[in-house]
């Protein structure tokens, strides 16, 4: 047992309760022990405190979608390195994705991955099963055998299903064991070869485009199939404003229905993918300003539940090529927190919602004790500041990989301690001495 | 209370009968209660004819009956000709591999060869729901449905509920589950029916995948968990899985299905202590069910196969014996 721990002198900000005052956290056999306002009191003898005036002190970050390359593909990112990485990033849990080699799609692999989690990894790491065989989108995995090997949730990942009877059978089967499913809307014969936003800069460009519809249609083809089976269904990425109608409809007739969106496609848009830089080609792409705009509004009107980093490392061999020919996806645990908070200090987005987001609404929708302040918790915690500045610099980063869209990004605030069940996983004056501007 | 109808000693020649009402039996769905309740006293009037040294009456002599199976049986087919032997009939059995079906006639001109050969009863098994009907519209003699497609099986469902009876005297309170592949399961369909007309409570037990839309109106109770669906049960009736069918679509693996929906004795413990386990037929034993409970001490399966045989006895004798009588 490691010993308690008081975080004193803080802003204490739980957002399943809304709780936004001063106040301390108490830490004990890694639970949390009491949450006091004003001074801490009953600390016990021996316990560590620490100061954190000036400093935020929240659940931490759960991430509902993070990629590896553990088993397979070790180079661009280990279940350790990944760990470390979130640890960085204030995140303490994270939804791993089962896109790997092998495909994690058998109760086995899953108990692998908790095995290895257990022994390598600094944060919790939360398995979600593939939801047909070998992401193929042929035939359902056994989600009850997966359920029972600890997966949380079931996804085809990157892939999305296209044939709308095989995800009636993935929803109406799943919904046996009320396990959520994790899909992300996208139609590939309106994909096609395309690589961004489709409109005038991808035509300007001489990129093929990928339209709004390529989200919308099966959206609303999901929407309705939940619907129909009552599964616990979360739309894994949202970029398009014609999306949060859909969502925002659907919302006000079931509330077993939630859905998620990236970092990226809060803070960036299609512009930045100007100069052909493939660290911003991004599945869903990166969108229009005004479906950037709509999905902001989506997080505040409560139409969209989470955001998540989409943690996707590449190496450079793929990433370093002409547009068209690149992969998808960007690394994005470390700095998922600190591009959360710029849409706080642009005004865009309160600061409880920001955390809501990657907090206690994750955790609602996986089923989880975390992601909240509450006596009996897990001690699950950041301790922030919103105010820290800083520069993003690849060179810093503790994932294997260096694919960030944030690369000289200026950015304000950053975590100082990362807390996973008591024990400190994280802190930023013993690691990034130095590095800071 | 049980509805009983007048005492009738099979095939006794003058002894009091209920007009049956029907010339053909379809479905369960076409049956009242009272019909059900005679057919199944009659059913148990003929247990002791197969029991007896010399199994045969002569209630049927002179009559013509023809099995007409368009989907291979074993079991269903062989009851159904062992029934009218013992009642005196001439039987003869066609096949689909051994008849013109195979070189395309359809079945309605199927229907009309046979019935120039004057039978007097045709049983038809085909894989389309509502072929057998659509057959009997055709022909003068009486038909029997031996299951068509995922539609019904009567006498399989007169069989369960005779074994029931047998083991538990009165139907009307029991509760039953039927578990497995109702969505494609005409036993479960003509079950649900019977049992449903006779006051027992009934509860459907699957995945999601293997229930057919609006079953809630068809059983008492629904479950996705075999746990809560065998609780307190006087008897589980488990189902045959096609899985060759369902791999992949409607269910992961057969392994994944025998941990969550196939009968163990962990799951079977739910059940009350004196439950009875039933089973259609052919199994699949560590699919749908544990070979230790088929074969064990509550098993009634090969019971069942018994029951068929009186079941269906007593439908022929009800249909063309007093036929004879009312013409």
């Amino acid at each position: 047992m490691t010993a308690p721990i008081v975080i004193a002198n803080a802003r204490v900000i739980d957002p399943a309760t809304g709780r936004d005052a001063p106040g301390a956290v108490l830490v004990e056999n890694g639970r949390i022990a009491g949450i006091a306002e004003g001074a801490p009191q009953g600390v016990p003898d021996g316990a560590t405190r620490i100061d954190a005036r000036g400093l935020v002190v929240a659940p931490g970050l759960i991430d509902m979608r993070v990629f590896t390359g553990e088993p397979g593909h070790e180079y661009r990112e280990t279940l350790a390195s990944a760990a470390d990485a979130a640890a960085a990033g204030g995140v303490t849990s994270f939804v791993l994705m089962p896109d790997t080699t092998p495909v994690i799609d058998d109760g086995a692999l899953v108990d692998f991955i908790l095995r290895r989690a257990e022994a390598k990894a600094s944060v919790n790491i939360l398995p979600a099963a593939a939801l047909t065989r070998g992401l193929r989108g042929e035939e359902i995995t056994e989600y009850g055998l997966l359920q029972e090997a600890g997966a949380v949730a079931l996804t085809d990942g990157r892939a999305s299903i296209q044939s709308a009877g095989l995800l009636r059978a993935a929803f109406s089967y799943a919904r046996n064991f009320d396990m959520p499913v994790i899909h992300q809307p996208a139609e590939r014969s309106l994909i096609g070869d395309g690589v961004m936003n489709e409109g005038l800069l991808a035509s300007v460009s001489g990129l093929k485009g990928i339209p709004v519809e390529a989200e919308t249609i099966p959206l609303a083809r999901d929407l309705q199939l939940a619907a129909l089976t009552d599964v616990r269904y979360h739309a894994a990425q949202i970029s398009t404003g014609a999306a949060i109608e859909l969502m925002a409809a659907a919302r006000r007739r079931s509330d077993r229905i939630s859905a998620g969106v990236s970092i990226n496609n809060l803070s960036l848009n299609e512009n930045d993918v100007a100069p052909y830089r493939t660290f911003f080609r991004l599945s869903p792409p990166l969108r229009a300003e005004d479906d950037r705009r709509a999905v902001i509004d989506g997080l505040n009107s409560g139409a969209i539940d989470t955001i998540h980093s989409a943690h996707d490392p590449q190496d450079s061999e793929v990433k370093r090529q002409p547009f068209a020919e690149a992969s998808d996806g960007a690394i994005g645990l470390e700095t998922l927190l600190a591009a959360a908070l710029r849409l706080v200090h642009s005004g865009d987005v309160p600061l409880l919602t920001i955390l809501r987001a990657m907090t206690s609404r994750p955790a609602e929708i996986l089923g989880l004790h975390s992601g909240r302040l509450a006596v009996g918790a897990p001690a699950d915690l950041i301790v922030f500041d919103p105010d820290y500045p800083w520069v993003v610099t690849e060179s810093s980063f503790r994932s294997r990989s260096r694919n960030t869209v944030f690369e000289g990004a200026r950015m304000q605030g950053a975590v100082m301690h990362t807390y996973v069940a008591g024990r400190p996983v994280f802190s930023h004056s013993a690691t990034r001495e130095g590095a800071a501007p | 209370m049980a509805l009983t109808s007048p005492a009738s000693s099979p095939g006794a020649a003058g002894a009091f009968r209920v007009p049956f009402r029907h010339r053909h039996l379809l479905g369960i769905s076409q049956l009242n209660q009272y019909e059900i309740v005679e057919l199944l006293d009659r059913a148990a009037a003929m247990i002791p004819v197969s029991r007896q040294p010399r199994k045969t009456l002569p209630t049927l002599s002179g009559k013509t009956q023809i099995n007409l199976f368009f989907e291979p049986s074993t079991r269903t087919q062989s009851s159904f000709e062992i029934a009218g032997k013992r009642l005196g009939a001439q039987v003869t059995n066609m096949s689909v591999r051994t008849s013109s079906v195979s070189k395309g006639e359809t079945l309605i001109d199927t229907a009309a060869t046979l019935n120039a050969m004057q039978p007097d009863v045709i049983i038809v098994r085909h894989g389309s729901s509502g072929a057998v009907e659509l057959l009997s519209q055709k022909v003068g003699c009486s038909v029997i449905n031996a299951g068509d497609g995922a539609h019904e099986h009567p006498t399989q469902a007169l069989l369960d509920a005779l074994t029931i009876r047998q083991h538990k005297g009165d139907l009307a309170g029991l509760t039953v589950a039927i578990c497995g592949d109702i969505a494609n399961s005409r036993v479960a369909r003509s079950n649900l029916l019977l049992l449903g007309a006779m006051n027992v409570r009934t509860r459907v037990v699957a995945p999601r995948t293997l229930l057919p839309r609006g079953v809630e109106a068809l059983a008492t109770e629904v479950f996705t968990d075999m746990r809560e669906g065998l609780a307190g049960a006087d008897v589980v009736m488990m189902l045959r899985l096609q899985h060759e069918r369902a791999s992949g679509r409607m269910i992961p693996s057969v392994r994944e299905y025998y941990r969550f929906y196939g009968l163990d004795e962990e799951k079977l413990g739910y059940a009350k202590p004196d439950a009875i386990v039933m089973h259609p037929g052919p199994m699949n034993r560590g699919v749908e069910i544990d070979p230790a409970i088929a074969d064990g001490p509550r098993s009634v399966i090969t019971e069942q196969v018994e029951m068929g045989v009186a079941v269906r006895m007593a439908v022929l004798d009800l249909l063309l014996a007093d036929r004879e009588v009312a013409q």
